[in-house]
């Protein structure tokens, strides 16, 4: 395998969440930083309310835009089932952050399957590096709860080897004038929140 | 330099953009759709618009490139079905301004009813086919593919798959070149006429074209060969390229970007270079057969799946068979991941279509179903579709159900985008043939589930402006259909008087469904609701909605506030009345 040198994230969610612009801000972030970066998602059918995955890897040479299982270096969910259903592809060593939010999908109000009781014995046995992320709350109180993405953006940007100045200038050129300032600051509570974790 | 990180389709348009395309058209279809959405943005310089269907948009390009106007046809893989038939004899009139047609394949079938291999298309028609492998190749391909088709004057493909068309990487920015040609038509009849005593003349000459392309694509750069451990080569179409030099990083490689006239010249050159030769192409093994049809030895699908999608990890499976290893057994799943609750997409919370489905469940009927959002009704709770095949087939199904003398009533589920599409002509038959059958048009002014582009009926065009609206109703009744009702889906009272009416009638009813998409006119359908927990007696009726905003995980339902767009259906199905308006609505 020649993936050394190359950054893997995961980031998974429920179609809606706004999983395409958290990946397209990693990605920015990374080409300003003059990296190669290759990044994948699934648009379509998956983002009517199912279960969404994008992919972003950068380095000095790229090839696949596809993590392999056991590689990403971040996973990030912004809901807790689906940081369970996407744990294969993290390392061994890999940090996992986690948006305490809970969707509860149709598959259980019709009946026909559980949501787990245990959502976070689980995530805490199955990560051993873990960042549980208020991200709902923090996002509703800068008034902005569609900024929840932007704030799991912050918390992850802590773990990945990227200069903070490039990750706000992905925040200018992915983010509408508008809506700039709320998510500057939905983003620096995130970033804050991990590095006051000490994880 | 500039550059920009685009995806495959929006570096494909970009291509387009610099190569000085003028007309633009196509049918969405992931992953094809963003190419012609993101064209679009140079409305002031290209013509671009949203064709009823494939077949149209190839036919309006292939006038327009007689003009001498370079232009661009997108769609996905099945859509090429439809536009197969002006492709084959295209080939044969040829063009005059470059075409290519970017058509996007769904290895994995991520959004589609079927995983065909695109590149049969450029033998099948004679015309080339280029395979790029990320948006830098994606973007320069369509400039080739112009140039190509200028010269030799044929139509090119563009084959995309998913993982190229929606993966981001960088581009280099460039200027826009415009043709220099000047545009009018040239009468030539023996060029354009394929009457039989001309047409015979067009195969001869398809012939001498190919010839001549076989020889320019041995010396394309789109081919190249990297020279490493000749102990293993590999060629490698397209996106598996990026997968081969992960899974095989010290291996020689034939890189194709041009797949089609086949490279024999380097195929051969490279053969001879490496000791053991591995044929790496997604889908379909076809450079592999042609390949041994060459006379040459090599591997190819015993260790490469023809199934599905490729990957690093996959070739790494294909790397282990080929050195004669085990396979590695799958990683254990750890006890925390089992059993999760299935998430597969859903109609959304306030979706209209909701109360149709709703609706049919308490008939017993046969519902033949289409491609769309409305797809997605097969699944429990709503369980309410039993077939799907193609764009319009929910129409002609039914009515052949109905012929059959099945003995349950058939009703035939259609979406405006795709009635406009190909279900016209299904309707005309039910209408000809005289069958009995039951069809919905489930209208909700836009294309959905490719993400609200509009259609005949939207009353808008790409290019933004205001168009005639097409009704579907006064095309019903020119068909010969004599009933013909518009309904709204969110009353559930006459949605269910007007299916009665038309299943029990011995002759085919039109019925229109008609409500904007919520999520295209991005608003609330009424008040949020919530559910009285005093009032509710936990019976579930209105979990068999299959609504996403109500959320059950105990006895009793909630509603979720953030997704409750008030389209009320669930206060029509509560028998306790315990449905009522949010208190707190500012809340939201």
């Amino acid at each position: 395998m020649s993936d050394q040198g190359v950054v893997s994230v995961v980031l998974a969610g429920v179609g809606g969440q706004g999983i395409l612009l958290a990946s397209e801000i990693i990605a920015e972030a990374a080409l300003l930083s003059g990296l190669e970066v290759k990044t994948n998602e699934v648009h379509g059918m998956a983002q009517r309310g199912g279960s969404v995955v994008a992919q972003i890897r950068f380095g000095r040479e790229v090839f696949s835009p596809l993590v392999r299982e056991g590689t990403a270096q971040v996973l990030a969910a912004l809901e807790k089932v689906e940081a369970l259903r996407y744990h294969r592809y993290l390392a061994a060593d890999g940090m996992a952050v986690v948006s305490t939010q809970e969707i509860i999908p149709v598959s259980v109000s019709s009946g026909q399957a559980v949501y787990p009781g245990d959502v976070d014995e689980r995530l805490r046995k199955l990560f051993p590096r873990l960042l549980p992320v208020d991200a709902l709350t923090i996002a509703a109180e800068l008034s902005s709860p569609r900024s929840t993405n932007v704030v799991i953006v912050g918390a992850l940007s802590h773990y990945l080897p990227l200069d903070l100045q490039d990750w706000e200038g992905a925040l200018r050129r992915r983010i509408k004038p508008g809506l700039l300032e709320v998510n500057r600051r939905a983003f620096q509570a995130g970033r804050a929140l991990a590095a006051e974790s000490g994880r | 330099m500039e550059k920009r990180l685009l995806s495959g389709n929006e570096a494909i348009a970009r291509g387009a953009f610099e190569a000085g395309v003028t007309v633009a058209a196509g049918y969405p279809g992931t992953p094809s759709t963003e190419i012609l959405e993101t064209l679009s943005c140079h409305r002031d310089e290209i013509f671009c618009e949203w064709a009823p269907n494939e077949k149209v948009a190839l036919e309006v390009a292939a006038g327009a490139c007689l003009t001498g106007a370079r232009c661009l046809v997108t769609m996905k893989h099945v859509g090429l079905n439809v536009a197969a038939d002006p492709l084959m004899t295209l080939a044969y009139t040829g063009v005059v301004g470059g075409l290519v047609a970017c058509v996007a394949d769904d290895p994995g079938m991520h959004s589609s009813q079927n995983e065909q291999d695109t590149r049969h298309f450029g033998r099948f028609a004679k015309v080339p086919l280029l395979e790029p492998a990320d948006s830098q190749e994606a973007a320069d391909c369509v400039k080739i593919g112009i140039e190509l088709s200028e010269r030799f004057r044929t139509p090119v493909i563009l084959r995309s798959t998913t993982r190229v068309s929606h993966s981001r990487s960088p581009v280099v920015i460039g200027e826009r070149q415009p043709s220099s040609r000047t545009i009018g038509f040239e009468k030539d009849p023996p060029r354009y006429v394929p009457v039989p005593i001309w047409g015979r003349q067009m195969r001869l000459r398809l012939e001498e074209r190919l010839r001549a392309l076989a020889e320019e694509v041995d010396r394309s750069p789109l081919n190249r060969i990297e020279w490493r451990d000749r102990s293993l080569g590999i060629v490698a179409a397209g996106i598996a390229y990026q997968y081969v030099r992960e899974a095989f990083p010290e291996a020689s490689v034939l890189k194709i970007g041009w797949s089609f006239p086949f490279p024999d010249g380097k195929i051969r050159q490279f053969a001879i270079g490496v000791e053991r030769l591995l044929i790496v192409e997604e889908l379909d093994g076809i450079l592999e057969e042609h390949i041994r049809a060459l006379g040459i030895a090599c591997i190819g699908k015993e260790v490469v799946p023809s199934v599905g999608e490729l990957s690093t990890g996959v070739l790494l499976d294909s790397r282990r068979k080929l050195e004669g290893k085990e396979d590695k057994a799958p990683a254990a799943v750890p006890a925390e991941c089992r059993d999760l609750p299935s998430r597969p997409p859903v109609l959304c919370a306030g979706c209209p279509h909701r109360g149709i489905f709703y609706g049919l469940g308490r008939f017993d009927v046969v519902v033949t179903g289409d491609i769309g959002c409305y797809s997605l009704a097969t699944f429990a709770p709503l369980s309410r579709i039993d077939t799907i095949l193609c764009m319009g087939g929910g129409i002609s199904m039914a009515h052949g159900m109905d012929r059959a003398g099945n003995p349950r009533k058939v009703v035939g589920i259609v979406g405006d985008s795709t009635f406009f599409h190909s279900g016209i002509t299904g309707l005309l038959d039910i209408a000809y043939n005289q069958g009995s059958s039951t069809i919905i048009v489930l209208d909700n002014r836009t294309t959905a589930m490719t993400g609200h582009q509009c259609h005949p009926g939207s009353g808008k065009t790409l290019m933004g402006k205001e168009a005639p609206c097409a009704s579907i109703e006064e095309i019903g009744r020119a068909c010969g259909i004599r009933n013909v009702v518009t309904i709204d889906p969110y009353r559930l009272d006459l949605v269910h008087k007007t299916l009665k009416e038309a299943i029990e009638a011995d002759e085919p009813w039109l019925i229109v469904a008609q409500a904007d998409c919520p999520l295209a006119v991005r608003r609330k359908v009424g008040p949020v609701l919530e559910v009285n927990q005093e009032r509710c007696i936990g019976c579930r009726m209105c979990l068999k909605l299959g609504c996403p905003a109500i959320e059950c995980s105990g006895e009793k339902p909630q509603v979720n506030p953030l997704l409750c767009i008030g389209c009320g259906l669930c206060r029509q199905v509560c028998p306790q009345g315990a449905y009522q308006e949010r208190e707190n609505e500012t809340d939201v």
